[in-house]
């Protein structure tokens, strides 16, 4: 999972685009898309997962109710993943219960990526005495192993609701994006159309936003990417240990109950246990594929052919 | 949670290759134990703020749970946590801060709730270096098996081969580690049986005393085979990719093709030309990676049942056993600093360049 895409080599002796400006986030997503296959089919996987994971819901059952008569009951044309337990359908769990998964993951990724943005840009930009802090604090926090961290702090101050979790897991999830970041503007900032934007004294904020920001969409895009795999990892990871709020539908939910009830250890049961573990995969392998695409773009002798 | 340290790598070098501030090595290599000390100095810290002084604190839960449960006075229930975390209540915030440190300095992190007279480090102690043995094991492996494959997938590239690898790597390590083994639990071990998972479980057989004699540690790698699996099959796809790319980059560096016109060896360049430089990046990011797969291991330790510091979490978080909890957290940073540590001062063997570059991070 750590090394999802080695961006290592991101491409940083490549011009900036003429103007200096402006690819622009969405241009070059469209155009990461369209150039890579493999990252095109990943970005479809991943659309599919959300409209399903968002709509799906609306035609399914609000309520399920438990039936003891059909406790781990078998996979049938209409009930595709068998029962649960609780004698609960599987599917329509599997369908209500990723929108959770997805919007949590997204929640955590915008809120790692703008504190690593800010103060990855601050860093980088400002240099001096606010740069070895920031730096020395990432390293450090760097140093923790975050599930463990996340693990006991969770465990200390009991997660209440998907809302915390998602800033919990945001708010431990930047130093690795903000190493990057900083790497990132710390050579945008010698470039010469940074110094000209200097001579025109154009000021530190509009300079940063403006200028060197832009520059960098798809970078930020593709590590915001990689902090969403990184929240999702780590969020199911929390809801194993049964550290996350352990209520309504969510895949990390069934997981737990699947591993802690002992149905992994049941035969018939295979499609109950598979069903929540393949979609966090195929999400999580949806998203790898989306960042390696926009990390051809940056590094353009990655590309075959 | 980390991805996506090794980024800045080569920026860092190409922005740091101009002012040569020249270091001795002494001095990098005292700096660096500095380094790792404030470390675990600010993560002590940290830990004693989380667990003393924030709303909400375990030691206040603890103390108004005795009261609820028990009808203990404040004063006594207080003299019971005092026990348990071994702090003073009668003494001021900062007096127990001192105390505290002190008893870190001497190994004592308290009593565990709910093995009364089991200290924390005694438990830690019985089951960290099994995680430590399972972990470091399979990260070397992986991490040879990921510079050879990956240096070929660089040699291929656009071929085949480096296809199928890629593929390959995407897929493995997209997949959480802790859900690709309970997948090979409910596949070989339940489904097709292949796999005895009941007697697989644990650090080693009940009939087997720890010794330092064969019959053991074949039991110990037989029980370690599970998780060790996982590791590095879901870390070798990483290495694969970084080593790729960095060697692509490598062999578009100018000596490789001045060695090519001198006429030398195939072999000797892509050994002692091309794979020597292509690795450097990837060591930094061995010791970034040591936290991620450490603390990853909590999980995959408790799917595959195999007792290191994941089961002791497990078991500490279900009963929510506080002082172990914190004792855990505290270890097994320090022992990530130390390992990074002596990353770092092999790595400063291996590349010369990173001690006279002046401090960039």
């Amino acid at each position: 999972m750590t090394q999802i895409v080695d961006a290592g080599s991101a491409d940083l002796k490549a011009p900036p685009p003429p103007e200096g400006k402006d690819a622009g986030a969405f241009k070059t997503f469209v155009r990461a898309m369209m150039r890579s296959r493999t990252g095109f089919i990943g970005f479809l996987v991943f659309a599919g997962m959300v409209l399903l994971c968002l709509i799906g819901p609306l035609f399914m059952p609000d309520t399920l109710p438990t039936d003891t008569s059909k406790i781990y009951g078998p996979a049938s044309l209409g009930h595709p993943f068998g029962f649960d337990s609780e004698g609960r359908d599987v599917f329509v769990q599997l369908i209500n219960g990723g929108r959770a998964v997805i919007l949590v993951g997204f929640l955590a990724a915008v809120i790692s990526t703008v504190i690593a943005v800010v103060f990855g840009a601050l860093a980088a930009y400002l240099g001096g005495r606010v740069d070895s802090i920031i730096v020395a604090a990432t390293d450090i926090v760097l140093t923790v192993p975050s599930i463990i961290l996340l693990a006991v702090l969770a465990a200390f101050y009991r997660v209440g609701s998907a809302w915390s979790l998602a800033v919990i897991l945001g708010v431990l999830g930047w130093p690795g994006l903000l190493r990057a970041v900083r790497a990132q503007v710390f050579s945008l900032k010698q470039r010469e159309y940074i110094e000209a934007a200097r001579l025109l004294d154009l000021g530190t904020g509009r300079i940063v936003i403006r200028e060197i920001l832009p520059n960098m969409a798809s970078f930020i895009l593709m590590n915001f990417v990689i902090g969403m795999t990184n929240a999702i990892y780590a969020m199911a990871g929390l809801y194993l240990l049964g550290l996350a709020p352990m209520q309504g539908d969510n895949w990390g939910i069934m997981i737990n109950f699947a591993w802690t009830r002992g149905a992994i250890f049941f035969q018939g049961s295979l499609g109950y246990i598979l069903a929540p573990v393949l979609a966090i995969c195929i999400v999580q392998l949806s998203l790898v594929t989306m960042a390696r695409s926009f990390e051809e773009i940056l590094n353009p002798r990655l590309r075959h052919n | 949670m980390a991805a996506t340290e090794r980024l800045d790598k080569p920026i860092e070098q190409e922005a740091s290759s101009k002012p040569p501030a020249r270091r001795s090595t002494a001095r990098y290599i005292v700096g660096r134990i500095v380094k790792a000390l404030f470390t675990i100095y600010v993560v002590a810290t940290a830990i004693f703020f989380l667990v003393r002084l924030l709303p909400g604190n375990p030691v206040d839960v603890y103390i108004n749970q005795q009261i609820a449960q028990y009808g203990l006075s404040y004063q006594e229930a207080a003299n019971q946590a005092a026990g348990l975390f071994a702090f003073d209540p009668t003494e001021s915030k900062l007096q127990q801060y001192l105390d505290y440190l002190l008893g870190l300095l001497k190994g004592d992190l308290g009593t565990s709730l709910l093995s009364p007279g089991s200290s924390v480090s005694e438990q830690v102690a019985a089951y960290l270096p099994w995680t430590l043995f399972s972990v470091g094991i399979a990260l070397i492996v992986s991490f040879l098996l990921g510079i050879g494959v990956g240096m070929m997938m660089a040699y291929r590239r656009g071929g085949l081969f480096d296809h199928a690898m890629t593929l390959f790597a995407s897929v493995t390590h997209s997949v959480p580690n802790f859900l690709l083994a309970m997948m090979i639990i409910v596949f070989f071990g339940v489904q097709l049986e292949w796999l005895p998972i009941a007697e697989m479980r644990g650090a080693y057989s009940p009939g087997v005393t720890p010794a330092f004699s064969l019959t053991f540690i074949a039991d110990a790698f037989y029980h370690a085979a599970l998780p060790m699996f996982v590791y590095v099959l879901t870390s070798l796809g990483g290495w694969m990719l970084v080593m790729k790319s960095s060697t692509v980059e490598t062999l578009g560096e100018d000596y490789v093709t001045v060695a090519r016109a001198r006429g030398l060896t195939d072999q000797r360049i892509q050994f002692q030309y091309v794979g020597r430089n292509a690795m450097l990046p990837l060591f930094t990011s061995f010791v970034l990676s040591l936290g991620f797969v450490v603390g990853g291991s909590i999980l995959v330790e408790q799917v595959t049942q195999y007792q290191g510091i994941g089961f002791l979490l497990y078991e500490a978080v279900q009963r929510r056993d506080y002082p172990v909890l914190q004792g855990i957290l505290l270890i097994v940073t320090i022992s990530v600093v130390l390992a990074n540590l002596v990353a770092d001062l092999l790595y400063s063997r291996v590349d010369p360049r990173i001690r006279i570059t002046s401090e960039e991070g």
